[in-house]
């Protein structure tokens, strides 16, 4: 096992240059002078300033020194110091957000982290639950129900579902409102007596005791949680049903209930570790699934995370922005998928021993 | 071995195999399908939910193929983008009347609406476009996206499996591991920028959307390609065709591909949905068309103007959201049947 986990590690930096190859492949289809906004952080005046640019940044240069310079910066030949790099951490500088990408990363995603972490448990607990009723009630009502509900969840667009839920909870009941919290609250955490810990505001409220904050924020995560949920809950349910389904049918089910073991410890104990092995891969994907969903999300509720900034920057065609974003929510799948490995090395015990 | 021994075979026999076979009604559909593929197409229409399926997808094409009648575009212009009734930002009700340009009335106007005036059946979006007719026009528009991104993944995958599982060895690990890397990369982000990219090149049209989803969902086709290749190259077949010296090419393209590509095919299908629906997401977060383009998350996306009065325009949200949910419902209900009916497990099954 241990063998299998430093193959994995070893994978990483690969995967990781793959992914900047691809991103800079797709940097190159703009034009020098569009490229130039990487390192611009001021409107050039003049078409001979920014050829000047492109000059000195090494924009017209043949394309492996401009990965070169692209992942470890260029010295500026005036002021001496070092500019750009994604290996130093510039991705160069948002015109959406008007700051550094780097810096709208490091303010944005605390808010989509917060909001995954809320996510990930009902994602995961209620569509195993629902796959589990479905496949003991197999061909009954319930069965039946899980199945249409599972396909028309499968059908249903997010971002219909996200307005819908708006229209129903915040127009007409008044229930959740879209954006983060409140603006009394917005205005108790930017006050100075408000310590940031985690910049998730449902964990910083918690910590600095304002039950009523926690309330707000978790008011305000409800909607988005559900958007993110059902699409997921449909595939979840899905495959944990087959897969129940499948384990129910081995003999070693009906040697347990001829053993007299009552139903309940038959269908947890005996048979869902087995039928997990395939669902822990799709909630492996889950994540991937969850990237993307946050974009979604995000974009119709206003949160203000990386998936409304990512969407943003992309309508207005600011690239720089979308790719810094894209190399970073990269790296998070490398290690979530990492992750997954190693939990799948834990549950199944062929890979584990193998 | 004694005759009583011998003779329960023998009537077991004779009753296995009856001297004449009872007849059975052969339909004409069985005659020109033979037995295998009027099996399938048995097994397709079997359950409701692939009937609804089948309706649905017809409905669907026949939209798509009568929008000229159905909602007739105005003389000279660009049937695709829709026409306009006025500038006004505040979105009309459902059945109000057309006043500025009306586009000519389709045949079927008068005797369903017993009137010769124009009115938005389905209301109309800020900018006074006309809901009915951007849900009609975009149904074209659903199906060449769905079915453009769909045989391009196809194919592409196809190419990457053959050649990874053709030549094998340094190729084959280089490949996988372009796959790997693409997998990598979180689908929409990727499209988002790939797309935000071509705008500049192409234009606001659907072609950078299409492109983009094109380039980040082909690697799971050419890894079932591949793996399927693969497991065909082990049938006896393929050792005996071997054996007698046939050329390795044309082992690989007449012996084991038209075994080994069906899986995938089907896989596709069961996609062509989804396609849609990201396509129409990317379109949604404006990495696409221009405003008034008859997309239907093009018309969802006036939507997001008007959020804090969507019940009194709920219909911007609900006739676009409505024709997006039942065509990926099509969809991935006749995906379902058709999995169904191929998967070997379900053959004689009643």
């Amino acid at each position: 096992m241990v063998n299998y986990i430093i193959r994995r590690v070893l994978l990483i930096p690969v995967l990781l240059v793959g992914v900047s190859f691809i991103i800079f492949g797709m940097l190159q289809f703009m034009s020098p002078s569009e490229r130039v906004t990487l390192y611009l952080r001021e409107v050039p005046r003049s078409e001979a300033q920014v050829n000047a640019v492109i000059h000195r940044y090494g924009l017209d240069q043949p394309i492996y020194v401009q990965y070169w310079n692209w992942l470890v910066g260029t010295v500026d030949p005036i002021t001496g110091e070092r500019v750009g790099g994604v290996l130093r951490g510039d991705f160069g500088w948002s015109r959406v957000a008007i700051q550094p990408v780097a810096d709208t990363i490091a303010h944005r995603f605390p808010a989509t982290a917060e909001l995954a972490i809320w996510a990930f448990a009902p994602i995961i607990l209620v569509g195993i639950w629902l796959g589990i009723q479905a496949a003991v009630h197999h061909n009954q009502l319930i069965d039946q129900i899980a199945r249409v509900f599972s396909i028309i969840g499968y059908s249903f667009p997010t971002f219909v579902f996200g307005l819908l839920m708006l229209m129903l909870f915040y127009v007409k009941l008044g229930w959740f409102a879209p954006g983060r919290v409140t603006e009394w609250a917005a205005t108790v955490i930017s006050s100075p007596g408000f310590h940031t810990y985690t910049k998730m505001i449902t964990f910083d409220a918690l910590l600095n005791g304002r039950i009523d904050i926690f309330w707000d924020a978790l008011k305000h995560l409800v909607l988005p949680i559900m958007t993110l949920s059902y699409l997921n809950w449909a595939l979840l349910l899905r495959v944990t049903r087959s897969a129940m389904l499948e384990s129910m049918r081995q003999d070693y089910i009906t040697t347990a209930r001829s053993k007299g073991i009552p139903e309940q410890w038959v269908i947890f104990k005996h048979a869902l570790p087995n039928a997990l092995i395939p669902v822990a891969t799709v909630a492996g994907f889950m994540v991937i699934t969850l990237l993307n969903g946050v974009v979604i999300t995000e974009n119709i509720f206003a949160f203000p995370g990386i998936g409304s900034q990512a969407a943003a920057a992309a309508s207005q065609l600011d690239v720089v922005t979308v790719l810094g974003y894209a190399l970073f929510s990269g790296a998070i799948l490398i290690f979530a998928n990492l992750l997954v490995d190693v939990l799948y090395a834990v549950i199944d015990p062929r890979v584990r021993l193998s | 071995m004694t005759p009583s021994k011998k003779k329960p075979a023998e009537n077991l026999i004779r009753n296995r195999v009856p001297e004449e076979m009872p007849s059975r009604k052969i339909s004409w559909l069985e005659r020109r399908l033979g037995p295998d593929n009027y099996r399938l197409v048995r097994n397709l229409v079997r359950t409701p939910a692939s009937i609804i399926g089948f309706i649905l997808i017809t409905f669907f094409i026949l939209i798509a193929v009568f929008a000229p009648l159905i909602a007739p575009p105005l003389p000279n212009k660009d049937p695709y983008i829709i026409p306009r009734d006025g500038f006004s930002m505040q979105p009309r009700p459902m059945m109000s009347e057309w006043k500025k340009n009306p586009p000519p009335l389709p045949v079927w106007w008068e005797p369903v609406m017993k009137t010769d005036q124009w009115v938005h059946i389905m209301g109309t979006t800020s900018g006074q476009y006309d809901i009915f007719y951007g849900i009609v026009w975009g149904t074209r528009v659903a199906f060449f996206a769905g079915l453009v991104i769909t045989l391009s993944v196809f194919l592409i995958g196809l190419a990457i499996g053959v050649i990874s599982a053709f030549y094998g060895g340094v190729v084959d690990i280089l490949l996988m591991r372009i796959v790997d890397i693409f997998m990598t990369l979180p689908f929409l982000m990727a499209a988002l920028i790939f797309a935000a990219v071509l705008i500049p090149k192409l234009g606001r049209t659907i072609l950078p959307a299409v492109i983009a989803l094109i380039a980040f969902s082909w690697m799971p086709y050419a890894r079932l390609i591949r793996g399927d290749i693969l497991t065909v190259k082990e049938r006896e077949y393929v050792t005996a065709a071997r054996v007698i010296g046939v050329r390795k090419s044309a082992i690989m393209f007449k012996h084991i591909l038209p075994n080994a590509i069906f899986p995938t095919l089907v896989y596709a299908t069961m996609d062509i949905g989804s396609y849609v629906l990201s396509f129409a997401a990317l379109i949604f977060l404006g990495v696409g068309t221009d405003m008034g383009y008859s997309d239907w998350g093009q018309l969802l996306s006036f939507s997001r103007n008007w959020i804090t009065a969507l019940d009194r325009y709920w219909y911007i949200v609900v006739w676009p959201g409505i024709a997006l949910i039942l065509y990926c419902l099509a969809w991935n209900l006749v995906g379902d049947a058709l999995r169904d009916a191929l998967d070997p497990r379900m053959r004689g099954a009643k």
